[in-house]
């Protein structure tokens, strides 16, 4: 399922709504969960999983090409967990 | 790091400030794009939001696991996980608004 394909389903379940307000509904979404990693908060979505961002400690890494070593900063990268719910449900539960 | 927790409740209040609907509404929606992008992944498909990233499921094989505290060993069945990947997009800006 892509973006396109979500909205269109939304749509669908909500004909009183415009189309590009269904999209604009789905972008907010979406937009706001990066917002808020991007300020470093965490987003909980009970049932669903959580949104949130780690630390990777600056290290010594190296090229594979060359072998040469070079010095890589710390960062910040999402992470995302899975959520109970959602997880029993894959599974069939 | 300001460290907050946003919820659901702070997405529906997005959606009420951008789009203008009853907060009831908003909230609704909010829950029915969640449950959506669910029901997709339970059949198996994964879901690629553009700019976003894409949750994706993998089978993982039955295997012997070890409680780590009495060394016994317990079968771990065949499941399923599901994973996500984040976009570039996100990357960056996950990155570059932490950086300090």
């Amino acid at each position: 399922m892509i973006r396109s394909e979500l909205v269109q389903k939304i749509a669908d379940e909500n004909p009183h709504l415009y189309q590009r307000d269904v999209e604009r509904i789905v972008n907010t979404i979406f937009e706001e969960i990066i917002e808020a990693m991007a300020n470093g908060d965490r987003v909980e979505l009970r049932g669903f999983g959580a949104f949130s961002v780690k630390k990777r400690d600056a290290r010594i890494g190296r090229n594979p090409r060359t072998g040469e070593s070079v010095s890589v900063e710390e960062k910040y990268v999402p992470f995302f967990k899975t959520g109970k719910l959602l997880r029993d449900r894959l599974n069939g539960k | 790091m300001s460290d907050k927790t946003l919820t659901r409740m702070d997405l529906s209040e997005a959606v009420f400030r951008e789009v203008g609907l009853s907060r009831n509404d908003s909230a609704q929606l909010v829950e029915s794009v969640l449950s959506h992008m669910s029901d997709a992944l339970v059949a198996g498909q994964s879901v690629k939001i553009s700019s976003f990233g894409t949750f994706s499921i993998r089978d993982k094989a039955a295997r012997i696991g070890r409680n780590p505290k009495t060394g016994q060993e317990v079968p771990i069945h065949p499941r399923r996980v599901m994973t996500f990947r984040p976009s570039h997009l996100m990357k960056d800006r996950v990155a570059s608004g932490n950086k300090r």
